[in-house]
């Protein structure tokens, strides 16, 4: 039924929770979203808010115990991911969906050889001989922009530069042409200029494959020049959904609202830069109201006692917020 | 942020400070290859491991002694037999070679090179002996440290990887194993099943030190996975599809082979030992196969009179046993340069 609109994935009120001594911790807490085929979706929000555990559960990568799926749909191309058979799953993983992991330095195995990690995509997936699976590491590599590649396939991971190592990790994710592309922070880890290459890298390939790309960060930056349409978590949950342009222009969610003002403009020299006073809430024990009532400048009364609705402000921008129509009328005033 | 060296009071950098991980280690001769302009090729850590080991000479020497015990064993009870005819089984009918006294002195106090080491009381030549006694105990140190590195790398592999319940129930089956004395295993083993053919003695033999060995690896095996399977790189593997069976033993074991090997070359003189101590007992090996514990049980009823025939399998375990260990210190030390640094 949702897959009919062109989404190829849809993710409705998924709810993750992990069990600790300290209670149920709820890591994500109903959230639902789509992405549509061949766009870039952005998630943004602070370290915690679920944004990795939400992408990590795409797959069924949740450490089961302690996490557990608790609720909810994941529809990839029509299929109920959450009801695939461990080997349906696998024959998933990577090929259909693929992941780009934050750091570098750790994701791939430090004692392979480069050429066997990216064999083993192609001769798992695409039923390559090693020779072909060889031939197609190499053609990757070339790909993604590594220089000498036939040479520098046999060599170990710690014998490459962050970057360098970065790349090797997005040829091997995309060595199957996966039609979606999770990408959980991939350039946090990274210095600047090779922040960008990486970011170009993915946008270009996402062109000539016509991907689509789910795209964790918590750079504002970064999600107003990749992706099409934004998702805002906090505490677990989707606080603001709309069309990038829209959501940096006329937020409608107070949460944004200082996300957007924490960022640095460094056109003005004056002052301190803004923050959002306290931290994110205990996801073992959440305050019954809004979770980011303590924290929001606009907060009364209502937000501490009762839950936050779900507001519709245009057909495809939602907030989760009392006060949504209020913040997105007075956003949309102020410009 | 990142953490510079630490200096001393003088603001200098002590050189002793600066510990470079092995993944960091560049080694002369890859600076010599970037210099020349020719591709540096996979240089990996066992290259590196492979050099700092030949700079440690005791490890050295342990090496070129254990290959020579292995060699001789493996071909000297032949050449004797072949050169002097004296096979470690056959007794003489001359007598007048029962009681030579070694090295290189017949009975008649006269030089002579015919045995070496001396005969037993029987007239049996003491080095055709120990050397055919070390390829009975070469081979159940070595059955038992590959029982210890099949069974103990894939079961605590197994146990480490899945964690929780099933980790919880292998690891008390290890606990109980280790809580029995392995004398005790072979003591019931023996009285359950008698061995009616030296070979089927043998067998027991290797079954009860199998099956004692294992333990320990299994416990080093574990741990190291469960310190691995948490790394970015483990989720990668299964974020591409990899199965589990492939992620434990392609992705995560050959991770924590450095341990894997020290400890295994420390197992072969650990096995070796318990093997000359049962069959010290009457235990282990009988005659007319030897071992070097059986020698040295032999040697011992005739200490007093003939001590050659204890101190020369005697002297060729111990000169083995610490080999063994210098090799599996040095491997130890090749193998995790940080941990030798006091």
């Amino acid at each position: 039924m949702s897959d009919d609109n062109g989404n190829l994935l849809s993710v409705r009120d998924l709810r993750v929770y992990f069990e600790t001594e300290d209670g149920s911790v709820r890591a994500v807490d109903g959230i639902s979203f789509d992405v549509k085929r061949g766009e870039t979706l952005g998630i943004v929000g602070e370290s915690g808010s679920g944004k990795s555990v939400a992408n990590l559960s795409l797959m069924r990568l949740i450490p089961e115990p302690p996490g557990k799926i608790a609720s909810g749909s994941i529809s990839f191309d029509g299929r109920d991911v959450l009801r695939l058979s461990p080997s349906e799953i696998r024959a998933l993983r990577g090929k259909r969906i693929a992941m780009i992991f934050q750091d570098p330095m750790t994701s791939l195995n430090p004692f392979m050889r480069v050429s066997k990690q990216l064999m083993e995509v192609t001769q798992l997936h695409l039923g390559h001989t090693k020779r072909q699976a060889r031939a197609h590491a190499i053609a990757m590599l070339e790909h993604v922009g590594i220089p000498d590649a036939a040479e520098r396939v046999d060599s170990y991971p710690h014998e490459f530069s962050g970057g360098m190592r970065q790349r090797v990790i997005i040829a091997m994710a995309l060595s199957c042409q996966p039609e979606l592309l999770i990408a959980d922070e991939p350039t946090t880890a990274l210095d600047v200029t090779i922040q960008a290459q990486i970011l170009e890298l993915i946008k270009q390939l996402k062109s000539e494959t016509g991907a689509s790309v789910i795209l964790i960060t918590h750079d504002l930056g970064v999600i107003a020049g990749m992706t099409d349409h934004v998702i805002v978590m906090y505490a677990g949950r989707v606080f603001e959904q709309a069309p990038t342009r829209e959501l940096f222009e006329r937020p409608g969610n107070p949460y944004t609202r200082g996300l957007l003002r924490s960022v640095p403009d460094p056109t003005e020299d004056e002052g301190t830069l803004y923050q959002i006073p306290g931290q994110p809430p205990d996801l073992a024990h959440l305050p019954p109201g809004c979770p980011f009532a303590s924290r929001c400048e606009r907060a009364e009364e209502v937000c501490q006692k009762e839950f936050p609705p779900f507001v519709q402000l245009t057909p495809s921008h939602q907030s989760l917020c009392h006060f949504a129509n209020e913040v997105y009328a007075e956003t949309g005033a102020t410009r | 942020m990142e953490q510079n060296p630490q200096k001393d009071d003088r603001g200098q950098i002590d050189s002793a400070d600066l510990h470079i991980g092995p993944e960091y280690a560049v080694a002369e001769r890859d600076v010599a290859e970037l210099l020349t302009g020719r591709v540096v090729s996979g240089s990996s850590l066992w290259r590196d491991a492979w050099r700092r080991l030949l700079k440690n000479k005791l490890a050295v020497f342990g090496m070129v002694v254990v290959i020579l015990v292995v060699l001789g064993s493996l071909i000297g009870p032949t050449v004797i037999q072949r050169t002097t005819g004296y096979a470690y089984d056959a007794i003489p009918k001359d007598a007048s070679l029962l009681k030579s006294f070694p090295p290189f002195r017949g009975p008649d106090g006269r030089f002579s090179f015919a045995h070496p080491m001396g005969t037993d009381s029987a007239g049996r030549d003491i080095l055709a002996r120990v050397l055919s006694g070390g390829q009975i105990s070469l081979m159940v140190a070595l059955i038992a440290t590959l029982v210890s590195l099949i069974i103990g790398v894939s079961y605590g592999a197994i146990a480490g990887y899945a964690g929780g319940r099933l980790d919880e129930l292998m690891m008390r089956i290890v606990d109980v194993l280790y809580s029995l004395p392995y004398v005790i295993i072979v003591i019931v083993l023996l009285a359950l099943l008698p061995a009616k053919t030296p070979t089927a003695q043998l067998a027991q033999l290797f079954f009860a030190l199998g099956a004692v060995s294992w333990l320990t690896m299994a416990r080093i095996v574990r741990g190291q996975i469960m310190s691995l399977k948490n790394q970015e790189f483990v989720l990668a593997a299964r974020a591409t599809g990899v199965s589990t069976p492939k992620i434990i033993f392609r992705h995560l074991v050959p991770n924590a082979l450095g341990p894997v090997i020290v400890y295994a070359t420390l197992t072969i003189p650990t096995v070796m030992l318990s093997e000359a101590f049962l069959s010290f007992l009457g235990l282990g090996v009988r005659s007319p196969r030897v071992s070097w514990g059986s020698l040295a049980a032999e040697g011992a009823q005739n200490l007093a009179v003939y001590p050659w025939q204890l101190i020369f399998p005697g002297l060729t375990m111990a000169l083995m046993l610490f080999s063994l260990n210098f090799v599996g210190d040095g491997l130890r030390d090749a193998l995790d340069p940080q941990a030798r640094r006091d």
